[in-house]
């Protein structure tokens, strides 16, 4: 007989095998990580029902601690499920596996290779099972509705926070349920591939094995779809693993033995802990009862009120609130719900009974704000709309009129402000890795059956809460899995999750190391700031007592009515739906796909009794006003058709293409005139779309590189059909010395991409393609190193004739790079005589691709500012000192166009940051500080896959939102 | 606000404590023999514990690399922990001056420095690119000869240790050995002793025969190599002690030396000058210093030869490995190196391999996880796991990588025919004669 238990991060298996291996029980059950004693009860019943000794071995990523303690024989899982698919499925070519944690990818033909998903991972059962809960669905309903989908809406891959930014605005759109889930299941097939596959095509008899692909029909049909082919899922597919280890066992026990060995087992391990939150029962009445006194004026609110209100909605990623106060700014009501997905219907029913119980209010104003901001207004017909970062401040200033610094934590973002005499002098808001901190709390406590507030509870007294990190949630969870492996209880996990909130707020967000940056008067706010765990945390993090208002969630709704207050005239009267009107409202959603451009956005229609209609999804404003932006304010714009405008000459020497991506964005011209004079035909690739980017995901080796490098893989992938002659990328050390910094190299992606096309781009095969190193810097040496290369390559071509090309070459790059600055020059003069403001678009040339910026220069344009790009000001700038090492060619413009903006009160800078960019990571703090010390707000967008331009829009909303109120404060002073 | 930190000026070598983060504990702690030889007064640090990550993290942008958290965090621990007199402290760091992040450590230091309140403590540049000119470790002919020494004992210790500890029959016997060397090698170079030629030659070859002497049972094992992003890849800090699961795992580590990063860089310099132009003279340092390295290198593959033990390929070889997988001139970080130091892991029996590197590390995108594709395609026996290290990456997750990555290794070696493995103490496995016709050879 042989026992096989697989434990894996979320279920544990067991399998009982005969002489011959065949199966006569087996069992599969959800752990909730009480590992020792799920196993411990389950072996219990194993034995009972088959006395005796049995060759045993454990498997599975939660089992191999176990085995370490007990000292029992541990196989590696996906090593297990080799073991059994050679035995129960021979001919199979690849295996697909994918479980709670994990994604596997097992090609056992053609050279055994074996792959685990990396740190950043999307495609796992975990991943379903959030995205499931946010769509408030169970794992088995998000499979049956998504057999219905119909479209495709674009869903970030790379990993669950990613992901979670494309789809709650999807939901809180109206979105069908259907199409999203269809969407989400194709998300994870394309992460499976796009971090897996490395190149290796999967092909031939391909098994799907665990849980997600075992219970999810309309996964296993996308990956068939993904991989043109039809994957088996075989008999038995969860417990694979737990038969390859009962086939690989070859150590005898006794199983009643083994079941007291396991009670016996004392886990030695020990989790990285910190101090707790509270010592005494003492300490946490004084600080409750602090901030107990923090509490906003209220007055009664009888049914026959007949005064005049103001009314605040507040629409966030998850939840809705609303407030109602008076003249005076004293609350009368206040409603905070959770947005069950559908914002609307939710509204609908407060409003109603807000206007049934009180028929004698007068309502003045409406005002909404936070992600259904639009929603609401298109819907109810609120009268007024604010960015919430004002909302915010507005509120907590109302509040406490001597503010210094606000912080705001909800759901899905982290809204910081400084706050400087009256006004605010900086903004600090999370990118997408630090995003649904707050909503994790409470998905994480909702997992294990606890209401948040009970759950934080829980975490107060924790006596040594756990180290979960900070980095982003995804990392958090998986940690936690670790940390309950380790024995910590449940009160040291809600601790620790709540320091880890704080943390992240503080050292990726704010990045604030000391209390004094912060200030002498802060306010937090926002939903999560119920929680006392964190606001502790908070408190012991930065050792500064802190001022939480009791309506803490409820910010955005007061300052917004606030706000309406503010704004309202004398005797005005809201055009807020009526009784009756609200009554008869209702809402139809059609989802479609805009063909106003190439971009196809998919957008999400939503139109209204009364006619109205909200169109959202959008990336322009063609398909709601029907015009399309001109692109004479929008220097990326103009950028873009430059390069597009050359076209390939004469042919006399053969066919040479050139990938339009990273280095090329800038280089194209100089490298076409080349070419070109030398007598080839230059082609390039076309811009990149979601369609070319699919195209090359699986031969992406690292998907942690940043998403323009990713791109490279589907423009070689188009090259490589077009039948060139050759297909030239050259590594290049150092860029274009400009005279800005202490050296002028490329990054290292940007520098030695074109070798990992080289090693990983099967396409390459039967292409020529030239990579090799060279620098364009130093004009004697790459004349003599381009002769070399490409006589080796074609042959017969003289010095001569490469330097006339290296003549044109650089001219052409001179005039391409003059004809920016004199366009940019333009629309700066322009844009000055016209009293616009002036955003600098900083970035590197790449950023100019539309799907790496996802048409951010044109929301820009749209907001009737100048859009410039920092190569085109850069030049303008004398050299100076900066306090990092100023290495590279494309970060000393970044720099310069820093100090650009704040030589020029008109002008604004909003850095372009791609997700992976390490180098980022040095320059942004560089830039900020740059920033700061000329008196200017930093903004930065980091972009990656993710479309949803929602948190892009606020940034940018609450930069100029910012402007104008500075601007107003000086007219005052 | 460029030069409005204190430089570190030449009174300070007497009065200030220099602190070095510890990156590789062998080969750094004769460094320390070599500075103090030098009359700078120093102290390895050797604080660890998760409150170094914290700091990092507290005073550093926390997308910047791994290591750069870690040595500042562990520097900023240090400094907190009351034990140095904070007005006579200075810290060192290394910059290589290449294209990646890495030559911007010393600025971060700086910046969280001042934001910790340490705004007064010099810091110290250790480079060869000319780069901090006011405040780089002054380096002489023999201070560099010294260092350069203090950095082959230091790999051949470590490859000593690692070839023997896992076959030793008496427990701990090679880790006594090692602590005796790194002993007497630390109190000889702080004296000012044995980093000449001759006695380079005899100690190294005294060294192997100690090692060699030590009984032990050669049972084939798992063996694995470790390269990587070059902190992560020495710094037990850094790797959550690989090389220690690796032991525990019953393994046989090999952890390419350090040696051969400085011959890299070296090369580099002509290699630059070769695909971008550049003086003759450049070329000629370079090929001066690598002559010089390789004289070191000599002596250090013929004492492990003669004593029976794996040698490395010399770097001169070494050079010609990547041949069409990836180009010389990919030189940010490890850059070629790395990708070379894998192809010759795997060459010479080390095909299962741990590719190290900090979560996000850019170069490595490109030499490491990048190429991997390529060395299985021309060696199907090469068995690389890329394993990411972050403050918020958990270990079980590192630790079931690699653990798949030797499940596949020991069902290869339990499916090799199997080496004969002797019961008594081991004898070398070359003839004696054999490896001086090599040693001459390579002389």
């Amino acid at each position: 007989m042989r026992v096989g238990l697989d434990v894996g991060s979320t279920t544990i298996k067991c399998v009982v095998l005969d002489e011959d291996g065949q199966l006569l029980y087996s069992t599969y059950q959800r752990h909730f990580s009480h590992i020792t004693e799920k196993t411990g009860e389950l072996l219990s019943a194993v034995a009972e029902r088959f006395p005796g000794k049995a060759l045993f071995a454990v498997s599975g990523s939660a089992g191999m601690g176990m085995a370490e303690d007990a000292d029992l024989p541990f196989v590696q899982e996906v090593f297990a499920t080799r073991v059994a698919a050679k035995r129960l499925a021979p001919g199979t070519d690849c295996i697909i596996e994918l479980g709670g944690e994990d994604a596997k990818i097992l090609f056992l033909t053609n050279g055994l290779e074996v792959r685990m998903n990396g740190s950043c991972a999307g495609g796992t059962g975990a991943f379903i099972d959030q995205m499931a809960t946010l769509l408030r669905m169970t794992p088995e309903e998000m499979d049956t509705a998504a057999a219905s989908a119909e479209k495709t809406y674009t869903i970030a891959s790379r990993c669950g926070v990613f992901a979670k930014s494309d789809i709650q605005p999807l939901i809180n759109q109206g979105a069908k349920p259907a199409d999203i889930a269809g969407s989400i299941y194709r998300a994870v097939v394309n992460q499976t591939i796009a971090g897996l596959a490395q190149g290796r095509p999967i092909q031939g008899n391909v098994l799907y094995l665990g849980g997600p692909l075992t219970f999810s029909r309309c996964l296993r049909r996308s990956f068939d779809e993904a991989l043109h082919l039809t994957g088996t899922c075989p008999e038995n597919s969860l417990y694979y693993v737990a038969m390859g280890a009962a086939f690989y066992a070859d150590q005898s026990f006794d199983l009643r033995e083994l079941c007291q060995r396991l009670r016996r087992r004392k886990s030695l391990r020990s989790y990285r802990s910190q101090p707790p939150l509270f010592t005494s029962e003492a300490e946490y009445q004084v600080f409750h009862d602090r901030h107990a006194r923090a509490a906003v004026p209220r007055v009664a609110f009888p049914a026959d009120y007949a005064g005049t209100v103001h009314i605040g909605i507040d629409s966030g990623s998850t939840t809705v609130k609303l407030a109602v106060i008076d003249e005076d700014g004293n609350l009368l009501f206040t409603d905070y719900q959770p947005n069950q997905g559908s914002p609307v219907a939710i509204l609908q029913k407060t409003l109603l009974t807000l206007r049934r119980e009180h028929p004698g209010m007068h309502v003045a104003s409406v005002t909404a704000t936070g992600y259904g901001e639009d929603l609401a207004k298109a819907a109810f017909h609120a009268d007024y709309g604010v960015v919430e970062t004002v909302a915010h401040f507005t509120a907590a200033r109302h509040f406490l009129p001597e503010v210094d610094f606000i912080i705001d934590i909800g759901g899905q973002d982290m809204k910081c402000f400084q706050i400087r005499q009256g006004a605010i002098s900086n903004i600090f808001l999370n990118e997408a890795c630090s995003s649904g901190c707050g909503s994790f709390l409470q998905t994480f406590a909702h997992a294990l059956g606890y209401e948040v507030k009970d759950f934080a509870k829980l975490g107060l007294f924790a006596d040594r809460p756990v180290d979960l990190g900070s980095r982003c949630t995804v990392f958090m969870n998986s940690s936690v899995k670790q940390a309950q492996k380790d024995g910590a209880s449940i009160e040291n996990i809600s601790a620790g999750l709540s320091i880890s909130v704080v943390k992240n707020a503080l050292y990726k967000v704010i990045r604030a190391s000391s209390a004094e940056e912060l200030g002498r008067h802060v306010v937090v706010q926002g939903g999560t700031f119920y929680n006392e765990a964190v606001l502790r945390a908070f408190e012991k993090e930065m050792g500064v007592e802190v001022i939480r208002p009791d309506i803490a969630g409820l910010m955005g709704a007061y300052g917004a009515a606030l706000y309406g207050k503010n704004k309202a005239k004398p005797g005005q009267k809201s055009a807020l739906l009526t009784a009756e009107e609200l009554e008869a409202f209702h809402q139809e959603t059609e989802s479609k796909l805009c063909q106003g451009c190439g971009n196809h956005c998919q957008l999400t229609v939503n139109t209204f009794a009364d006619g109205a209609k909200l169109v959202s999804g959008n990336r322009c404003e063609k398909p709601v006003t029907g015009k399309s932006e001109d692109g004479a304010r929008n220097l990326c714009a103009y950028k873009q058709k430059l390069l597009l405008s050359y076209k390939p000459g004469e042919n006399r020497r053969g066919k040479i293409g050139l990938p339009l991506v990273l280095g090329f964005w800038e280089l194209y011209p100089f490298w076409q005139a080349f070419f070109t004079n030398l007598g080839f035909a230059v082609y390039h690739s076309p811009l990149s779309t979601r369609e070319l980017y699919l195209k090359g995901q699986g031969t992406i080796p690292s998907d942690t590189a940043c998403f323009p490098a990713k791109l490279a893989h589907g423009h070689i992938a188009f090259l490589a059909k077009l039948g060139l002659d050759a297909i030239f990328y050259p590594c290049m050390s150092y860029n274009i010395d400009e005279g800005k910094g202490q050296n002028h190299y490329n990054c290292p992606v940007v520098a030695y991409y074109p070798e990992v096309l080289a090693g990983n781009c099967p396409e390459l095969t039967g292409t020529k393609f030239i990579y090799d190193y060279l620098g364009i810097h130093n004009r004697p040496a790459f004349e003599k190193r381009m002769e070399e290369i490409l006589n080796r390559e074609f042959g017969g071509i003289s010095r001569r004739e490469i330097r006339a090309a290296a003549d044109a070459a650089y001219q052409e790059y001179a005039r391409h790079m003059a004809e920016i600055r004199t366009e940019g020059q333009r629309i700066l003069e322009r844009a000055r005589a016209e009293g616009r403001r002036i955003i600098v678009l900083a970035g590197r040339p790449y950023h100019m691709d539309p799907e790496v910026n996802h048409g951010i220069d044109a929301l820009i344009a749209q907001t009737g500012a100048a859009v410039v790009t920092e190569d085109s000001v850069s030049h303008l700038v004398e050299p100076f000192p900066t306090t990092v090492l100023n290495q590279w060619t494309y970060h000393a413009r970044l720099y310069a166009a820093a100090k650009y903006c704040c030589q020029h009160p008109d002008c604004d800078l909003v850095q372009l940051v791609s997700f992976g960019c390490g180098v980022d990571a040095i320059t942004t703090d560089e830039t900020r500080e740059i920033l700061e010390q000329g008196g200017k707000l930093y903004t930065q967008l980091k972009i990656d896959e993710i479309t949803n331009l929602g948190a892009v829009r606020i940034r940018l909303r609450s930069l100029f939102a910012a402007l104008e109120e500075r601007e107003e404060e000086g007219k005052e002073t | 606000m460029e030069g409005n930190y204190p430089r570190f000026t030449p009174e300070m070598k007497k009065t200030h404590k220099i602190l070095i983060p510890n990156m590789a504990p062998v080969q750094f702690r004769i460094l320390a023999a070599a500075m103090e030889h030098q009359g700078y007064q120093v102290e390895l640090l050797e604080n660890c514990g998760s409150q170094v990550a914290e700091l990092g993290l507290k005073y550093v942008h926390n997308d910047t690399c791994y290591p750069a958290l870690l040595v500042i965090g562990q520097f900023l621990d240090a400094l907190n922990s009351g034990k140095y007199d904070l007005d006579h402290t200075a810290l060192i760091i290394t910059q290589t001056g290449g294209g990646c992040r890495a030559s911007n450590y010393i600025f971060l230091l700086r910046k969280a420095l001042e934001k910790a309140g340490y705004g007064n403590i010099p810091v110290l540049s250790l480079n060869f690119s000319g780069l901090e000119k006011d405040s780089s470790l002054q380096l002489t002919l023999p201070m560099i000869r010294m260092l350069l020494s203090a950095i082959y004992y230091g790999d051949l210790l470590v490859s000593l240790r690692a070839q023997t500890a896992p076959y030793e029959l008496e427990k701990g016997a090679a880790d006594a050995l090692q602590e005796k060397w790194l002993t007497r090698l630390c109190e000889e170079i702080r004296q000012g002793k044995g980093y000449h030629g001759r006695e380079i030659r005899r100690q190294m070859d005294e060294m192997a025969r100690d090692f060699a002497a030590i009984p032990v049972k050669r049972v084939p094992k798992v063996k694995v190599g470790v390269v990587g992003e070059i902190y992560v890849k020495y710094s037990p800090l850094g790797n959550n002690d690989l090389e220690k699961f690796l032991a525990s795992q019953d393994c046989e580590v090999n952890l390419p030396g350090i040696l051969g990063f400085a011959q890299y860089c070296a090369y580099n310099i002509s290699e630059t000058a070769r695909l971008y132009g550049g003086s003759a003279l450049m070329k000629q340092v370079s090929g001066l210093v690598l002559g010089y390295l390789a004289k070191s290198e000599a002596v250090m593959i013929r004492a492990l030869k003669d004593h029976g033990f794996h040698a490395p390929l010399p770097f001169q070889e070494l050079t010609k490995l990547p041949d069409d997988i990836i180009g010389m001139g990919c030189k940010m970080g490890e850059g070629w190196l790395l990708t070379a130091e894998m192809i010759e892991l795997v060459r010479s029996g080390y095909g299962n391999i741990v590719c190290a590197q900090p979560f996000g590390c850019l170069p490595n995108h490109i030499c490491g996880k990048g190429m991997i594709n390529q060395i299985r395609a021309r060696y199907p026996e090469a068995n690389i796991t890329p394993i990411d290290y972050d403050p918020g990456a958990t270990r079980v997750n590192q630790e079931n990588r690699i653990k798949l990555m030797l499940a596949v290794a020991r069902e290869r070696l339990e499916a090799a025919p199997q080496e004969k493995a002797s019961e008594t103490a081991e004898t070398p496995q070359e003839t004696p004669a054999a490896a001086t016709t090599l040693a001459q050879a390579s002389a």
